[in-house]
């Protein structure tokens, strides 16, 4: 992590101090408690890791990436381990076992870099009782030999876990993935292909230079069974993946790309066995072969670039939550990818589980909406496991995570299909609409060359039907769209703005009406600013308001909470009303915290006018109310985030804006000048009244971007064309949003928008080469002028063209405009 | 019968050989990973062996 966007972090504390990066893992380091050698320290476990590195000899650990550590926190008891010196146990974990020495293959989700793998691999300096130990970087996994009379199976698990490697233990039997035997199919199919093509090439040579004459119709005959034998295995074998899928589409009755593929390859094989049976020539084996051959090479390149795509979103922590750790100093503010199993955790009301956890105190009512559909929510009792993906209703809760983040598992409940927009069906992708009718396209043009070479020269109409089949095959087109979104996504997260999926991208391109709401998202409450007006407040009474304000995640309830301090007495009847306030029961008095017109409306009439505040003062944004009574109210001082005018600026020249604010319009003046008269402001919009305003827009023939907080926009969000979810390291996350966006980042939304017009247009020539491809070859090939054998080497060729001006012209664009002012890390 | 029976049939035999080692390979698992070879390059300095690498751990 970059000193910049530590520095960016820390912004919303109302003034900008640099952070200083851990020097082991990279975070921002609290104070500078820990130092040593000059260098400063997150935590007491990262300096450990540092001095028992520098003693062994193995600070080349810090040379080979910055920060490459995870932070390690105060280590796990050596009891958490002891089960692994049970035999039992052990015979189930080792791969290898003996007198002397075991071998054992250990899980480590930690492993993520060069460094860690040199680490890794070092182990034996730490301990004389480790040997050779060999890292599968893909798998993250390291296979480690050890003397378990030297050092203990529990004792090597706890030193792992001491330098921040924590082996991930499966006991099940499940525990052993069936995935390599595909990746060792996948091999095989290349390697069996490669040699058929190679050994049939060399058999047909004397055919290529018309060389067969001297040697007799013995040859010819001999070669073309060999050719045919040597076909068998590369047909059924390695192209087995080719008629699976053509088989499968068919069943559907739907002509997927593999139709005319397998199509092809059939009639080459056919043909070949009838040539060669008859007597008539030696068939197309050779080409059949190379075919598939480069089909498959080109589906492992395919595989590589889309692996990459995966590496960097799992490894970068791509699901954009964070959440509120609890800790013996405080609470502290966490990426999910930095939680560790054990950890105890503080939800407030709208807040995502991360993971499975136990429930330690609170009121759970827990929503799995996300997961399951159902809306009820689930009251818990204490002891109770919640699961992943349940949502916080009510007051703050806290839980003690029991299994590891599954951002994998996380990221698909965004994509669940609960959560498709209503027009979504409307917009359809690019791809769908270019490559529809394309399969029959292709046919008729394929079955049109051969039924015109039947009537000319009969001899060139199987070949030439073949060709159009194979140069025809649209791989191309279906990777262009994939890998520019892919990317755009991929370059995007790096910059903390994170996309819901691919297809967000080309909406966010044909969006043109932006919808921005104020407060937490244009504006940001200052810590300077809340002021109490009103009678001073006692410190009970202080204490509730704070205790009350910390169960919500509104930016305002934030901000109060902060600046009250961190009592946390419990809070009773939890309720919040999106868009009023919120309230409960403390210590047997009611407390009411929000609008003014919110919380007057739940006081009794007699409550009476707030405190004669001086009017001449900023009126009280959010008033509080004590056992009915209006007690006072805060003004809280908003200030917009700094480049906010340019932003708009931009935005206005190209976009249809308007402001929709829950507030009264008290700071109206100020945003009709940054808005400079071309947006339409509002003031007072209750959620509905923004759903409205958007579908209205919508009915205008306008494709709508919402710019919120997440939470208490969300409907508005889901509405919305794109939803855009501005958050500020707060683990409220609104599955209705289709971008979530650093609060950091906000200035760089026009830019955004910029870069995914581009990308679309990027797509659009990936079409037009891949068009283009398609005519010149499709035209050559029915003309009967293209073997089938160039037409395989071709084919492949045009989709890495494609995948290349994909990655590259992505990339390159992002380079230049700015988003991508880092340099590339090594690639995995 | 020509010579060049016997050079196809010797031809065949070696590429059958290399089919079967390459398969072996294969299964024996040197294909599972490709990457982390093309890391461990990078770091081909042996570390300094020093003294302390010999220390016990607390």
């Amino acid at each position: 992590m970059s000193q910049e966007v530590l520095e960016l972090q820390n912004v919303h504390a109302g003034t900008i101090h640099a952070v200083v990066p851990c020097f082991h893992c990279g975070e921002p380091c609290p104070d500078h408690a820990f130092v040593a050698d000059g260098r400063s320290f997150c935590c007491f476990g990262c300096q450990t890791v540092f001095s028992l590195l520098r003693d062994n000899g193995l600070d080349r650990f810090y040379q080979l990436q910055s920060a490459p550590g995870t932070r390690v926190r105060a280590a796990a008891p050596a009891a958490k381990w002891k089960f692994l010196d049970d035999p039992v146990v052990q015979a189930r974990l080792y791969d290898f076992a003996d007198a002397t020495q075991a071998r054992v293959t250990l899980h480590l989700p930690a492993i993520h870099c060069v460094a860690c793998v040199w680490l890794l691999e070092n182990l034996f300096q730490l301990h004389p009782g480790i040997g050779k130990t060999r890292v599968n970087f893909p798998r993250r996994e390291a296979a480690i030999t050890f003397a378990p009379a030297k050092i203990k199976f529990s004792e090597l698990a706890a030193l792992l876990a001491s330098i921040g490697y924590e082996p991930q233990l499966t006991l099940g039997e499940t525990g052993k993935a069936p995935a390599p035997l595909l990746r060792q199919q996948a091999w095989l199919q290349i390697g069996l292909a490669a040699f058929g093509f190679g050994n049939i090439m060399l058999l047909s040579l004397p055919f290529y230079f018309g060389l067969d004459s001297s040697n007799g119709p013995w040859f010819r005959a001999l070669a073309g069974w060999l050719n045919l034998a040597m076909a068998l295995p590369v047909v059924t074998y390695s192209a087995s993946d080719f008629w699976r899928a053509a088989w499968l589409g068919l069943r559907q009755r739907t002509l997927t790309l593999e139709v005319p593929i397998a199509l092809g390859l059939a009639a080459l094989y056919l043909t070949s066995i009838f040539q060669v049976a008859a007597h008539r020539g030696p068939g197309y084996c050779d080409s059949l072969t190379g075919l598939i051959f480069f089909l498959l090479c080109g589906r492992l390149f395919q595989k590589k670039t889309y692996d990459r795509m995966t590496f960097d979103r799992d490894y970068k922590g791509f699901f954009p939550l964070s959440v509120t750790r609890k800790t013996p100093a405080g609470e502290e503010s966490v990426a999910i990818s930095r939680l560790r199993t054990g950890d105890r955790l503080v939800l407030r009301h709208g807040e995502l589980l991360p993971a499975d956890a136990r429930l330690v105190a609170g009121a759970a009512c827990v929503d799995y909406s996300f997961v399951t559909g159902e809306a009820e929510p689930v009251a818990c009792a204490p002891g109770t496991r919640l699961y992943a993906g349940g949502r916080q209703v009510g007051g703050a809760i806290e839980v003690e995570t029991v299994k590891p983040v599954a951002q994998s598992y996380l990221a698909s409940l965004w994509n669940n299909e609960a959560f498709r927009k209503p027009r979504d069906h409307d917009l359809e992708s690019l791809t769908n609409r270019y490559s529809r009718g394309f399969t029959k396209l292709v046919g008729g043009a394929a079955l049109g060359a051969a039924v015109f070479w039947l009537f000319r020269d009969p001899a060139k109409s199987l070949p030439a039907f073949t060709s159009v089949l194979i140069v025809a095959c649209p791989c191309a087109l279906a990777l262009a769209a994939p890998l520019t979104h892919g990317t755009v996504q991929r370059l995007l997260a790096r910059r903390k703005i994170f996309l819901r999926n691919a297809l967000v991208v080309e909406r966010l391109a044909v969006v043109d009406a932006i919808v921005l709401d104020k407060t937490g998202t244009l504006t940001t409450p200052d810590a300077r600013g809340v002021q109490f007006q009103g009678p001073e407040l006692s410190a009970a009474e202080r204490d509730w308001v704070s205790s009350l304000a910390r169960h919500s995640t509104h930016p305002n309830s934030l901000h109060i909470a902060r600046a009250l301090g961190a009592a946390a007495l419990p809070v009773a009847g939890f309720q919040e009303t999106p868009g009023g306030g919120i309230a409960g029961q403390i210590a047997g008095h009611t407390l009411c915290l929000g609008s003014p017109a919110w919380v007057r409306s739940r006081c009794q009439p007699a409550g009476g006018p707030p405190a004669q505040a001086p009017e001449a003062a900023a009126a009280p944004s959010v008033l509080v109310a004590v056992n009915g009574r209006v007690r006072g109210g805060f003004a809280l001082e908003n200030s917009p985030r700094p480049e906010v005018e340019q932003l708009i600026a931009r935005l206005g020249a190209r976009y249809e804006l308007a402001l929709l604010s829950g507030d009264n319009g008290r700071e109206a003046a100020r945003f009709e000048k940054i808005f400079g008269g071309r947006a339409v402001l509002k003031f007072d919009q209750s959620p509905a009244d923004k759903l409205r305003f958007i579908r209205d827009l919508q009915q205008r023939g306008h494709t709508v971007m919402m710019v919120g907080d997440g939470l208490n926009d969300a409907g508005a969000l889901r509405q919305a064309d794109v939803g855009v979810a501005v958050v500020e390291a707060v683990g409220a996350f609104s599955p209705a949003s289709d971008v979530i966006l650093d609060a950091a980042e906000l200035t760089r939304l026009a830019r955004v928008l910029e870069f995914s017009r581009r990308a679309t247009r990027i797509v659009r020539a990936g079409f037009l080469i891949s068009a283009i491809y398609n005519l010149i070859g499709v035209g050559v090939a029915a003309a009967g002028l293209l073997q089938p054998m160039v037409c395989a080497i071709l084919m492949p060729l045009s989709s890495a063209s494609v995948v290349f001006f994909a990655c590259g012209a992505t990339t390159w664009t992002a380079r230049r405009m700015e988003l991508l002012d880092r340099p590339l890390p090594a690639a995995p | 019968m020509s010579v060049v029976l016997i050079l196809i049939l010797a031809s065949l035999a070696v590429g059958l050989g290399f089919v079967c080692a390459f398969v072996w390979c294969v299964r024996s698992g040197q294909y599972e990973d490709t990457t982390t070879p093309s890391l461990r390059i990078l770091t081909d300095e042996p570390p300094p062996k020093t003294g302390a690498a010999k220390k016990k751990l607390k």
